[in-house]
């Protein structure tokens, strides 16, 4: 995983909520072995509507993505982030994520961005307004600015998840540091817990 | 201060304390499937790193199977691609692995439990979000991403955030018309698909205490549904007879000391919840989903909503795109509304119990003209069982397509799909845009209701049913 601190880019105004990973990235998707191609994948279906907004040439140099609230509920797919990041994201921004999509986001180095709803609505309108808004998000100091509209807003991010952020750093490596812990946790379960034979 | 049931089953497997870091939990059974492991075995390889515990890992083959046997093997390509690089991976590895047309095989959420893999005060993940179901035991279950699939993999362990802890009780006595997949989605119509975001939920209360294993999974398994981490419900005399001489339930003195250690399983009387919501389950009635996301839903007795009685401007706009996207028109009795395609099948919705009772109200009756009817069981025992108890020639005599088991038509992964503008009756978890195939629209139901509504054409309950 890239270590990942400053994203300065546009935003792509996403005015929906409860956005599920089903229509992320739809399931004809997910049977691929690979864990690269899904960039076609994102939004395949709303993007069949030439006025989807991905479609929408003002925006074609957005990298972080503006979205209402409940942004990734559903489905556990990784391959939802996957194809947000590879489509060119670094970044989601909403007022709620869903957690298995927040999770699976901070493994891959996407930053997700939880705004307090009003700030997340103002900067959702000022994309549709002016598509060549400067947003930076900040992961150290858990900042998003637009100097142009004045905002500045914190956001939140767990310590833990912001350092493997700002060093991608990988889990199992970190994990595996604590071998003798497991081993030690392993020799005292219970000898009736279910083995597969 | 007391500590709550997932607080209690959190604190048994901290293998490390972080400081200032995640907890390190242990997890002690691992289920795979073919869809969200490829990458994730492909990572181990990368990294030359080993499955640390192949024995407390097991696979099944559901998502891409076709349940008509009649077209085994799997003609889509890429399908069985993805089934085959299941089996060669469990096979490198060392995992047990049930592919299709094998008698333990089935849905990953219907095996672990049917088995007695799923066990009370157990860690259980996989990289599905409705392992959820397995709290019905009284197991912290939850799902996870591809990524996650890979630590498990390789250290048997997850590092993890305490989630929040939320209590939902429903209280009184469930009318003999409902079902408990009619209390999950008044529940979710009641807390949103947000409602549960960053919690484990515990259902309590007289309603759940009440209801079977089968009808206990079925709620947890929607937890997902509201946002949850994972559903909940403590362990009590129920899951310990169903348990009982399972495959791998603990035996002789093995089950003895089970026992004892599942019998502090619940939340302290002064454990305290971030969030508590109480339901009155004696008023609740039959429940249908009319939108695109499981919070919109209505009675069947109702009619369906117009965008205007929505307080929020996002719920006005999600209700709007719903209606168009589901082609119904504000104030449409729910139950004028008639459909092609009528699904009994999924990890919420098809084990025996649900099949009895679909067969309870198919029996000498006709599915009417024009509606597809498929029953799929979760797995070849459900199958089985079924088939033992002659269910199948009640579905056959009365018109409906008897199904060999997977996820099916739950998500459009497989040959059993709607087509575009194709109205359904489900009784699966999810009502997403597209989810049963392109342009197709789902109503969540009971199996009840959907077993009505097969034979009447448009929704109904059993009691509708002259
Ligand atoms: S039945 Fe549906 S929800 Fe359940 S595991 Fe299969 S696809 Fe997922």
């Amino acid at each position: 995983m890239k270590p990942v601190r400053i994203i300065s880019a546009r935003g792509l105004p996403l005015d929906r909520s409860d956005v599920d990973t089903d229509q992320i990235i739809p399931s004809d998707w997910l049977k691929r072995v690979e864990r690269t191609g899904f960039e076609q994948g994102l939004f395949s279906e709303w993007r069949e509507d030439p006025s989807f907004v991905l479609n929408d040439p003002r925006f074609s140099d957005a990298r972080i993505l503006v979205a209402g609230p409940n942004f990734g509920t559903g489905s556990s797919r990784e391959h939802a982030v996957w194809a947000i990041q590879q489509y060119g994201f670094s970044a989601v921004i909403s007022p709620r994520f869903g957690d298995i999509f927040r999770n699976n986001a901070t493994k891959n180095g996407l930053v997700p961005v939880q705004l307090e709803e009003t700030a997340a609505r103002k900067l959702l309108h000022a994309i549709v307004e002016d598509p060549s808004l400067e947003i930076t998000v900040d992961v150290e100091q858990c900042v998003v600015t637009a100097a142009a509209i004045g905002l500045q807003a914190n956001f939140s991010l767990d310590g833990a998840v912001q350092k493997r952020l700002l060093e991608g750093l990988d889990d199992i490596g970190l994990t595996l540091a604590h071998s003798e812990a497991i081993n030690r946790y392993e020799a005292n379960r219970p000898a009736w817990l279910p083995v597969l034979s | 201060m007391g500590e709550t049931l997932s607080e209690k089953i959190w604190n048994r497997h901290v293998v490390h304390l972080g400081d200032g870091e995640p907890d390190l939990l242990y997890i002690d059974l691992h289920l795979i499937h073919e869809v969200t492991s490829p990458q994730a075995f492909a990572g181990l390889r990368m990294n030359r790193r080993s499955v640390r515990r192949p024995d407390l890992t097991v696979a099944t083959e559901d998502h891409n199977v076709p349940t008509d046997s009649a077209v085994w093997p799997i003609a889509d390509p890429i399908s069985r691609q993805q089934v085959e690089t299941l089996r060669a991976n469990c096979a490198e590895f060392g995992i047990t692995l049930h592919p299709m047309g094998t008698s333990q095989q089935g849905i990953v959420h219907v095996i672990g439990p049917e088995t007695g893999l799923t066990q009370p005060a157990m860690t259980i993940v996989c990289g599905d979000s409705h392992t959820s179901t397995h709290g019905a035991f009284g197991a912290l279950a939850f799902g996870i991403g591809t990524s996650e699939v890979e630590h498990v993999l390789a250290t048997q362990t997850l590092p993890q955030q305490r989630p929040n802890n939320m209590a939902i009780t429903v209280n009184g006595e469930l009318p003999a018309s409902c079902t408990a997949k009619d209390v999950i989605l008044a529940i979710i119509g009641r807390i949103g698909t947000g409602g549960g975001i960053g919690s484990v939920i515990e259902y309590r209360g007289p309603v759940i205490r009440a209801l079977s294993m089968e009808g206990r999974m079925t709620v947890c398994n929607m937890s997902i549904e509201a946002g949850a981490k994972a559903g909940l419900i403590a362990p009590d005399s129920t899951t310990f007879e169903y348990l009982r001489n399972r495959t791998y339930a603990p035996k002789g003195s093995d089950w003895d000391e089970a026992l004892e250690s599942w019998s502090e399983l619940y939340s302290d009387p002064d454990a305290t919840f971030d969030k508590e919501v109480v339901i009155d389950g004696s008023s609740l009635v039959p429940h249908i989903s009319w939108g695109t996301n499981p919070s919109q839903v209505a009675p069947i007795d109702g009619t369906v909503p117009h965008p205007d009685s929505f307080e929020e401007a996002s719920g006005r706009e999600a209700a709007a795109r719903a209606l168009a996207y589901m082609g119904l028109e504000p104030g449409t009795p729910v139950r004028d509304i008639s459909v092609d395609t009528v699904f009994i099948g999924s990890c919420t919705n098809s084990r025996i119990e649900d099949l009895r009772a679909v067969a309870a109200v198919a029996h000498r009756r006709r599915v009417r003209e024009g509606v597809r009817t498929l029953v799929v069981p979760g797995s070849a025992a459900v199958k089985a069982q079924a088939e033992a108890e002659g269910l199948h020639k009640v579905f056959k005599d009365a018109g409906f397509d008897w199904r060999e088991p997977g996820c099916s038509m739950c998500l459009a992964m497989n040959p059993d799909k709607l087509g575009p503008k194709e109205r359904c009756a489900s009784t699966s978890n999810r009502n997403f845009e597209g989810r049963q195939g392109k342009g197709g629209r789902t109503h969540l139901v009971s199996p009840t209701v959907a077993a009505a509504t097969a034979i009447a054409g448009r929704f109904a309950t059993p009691e509708d049913l002259s």
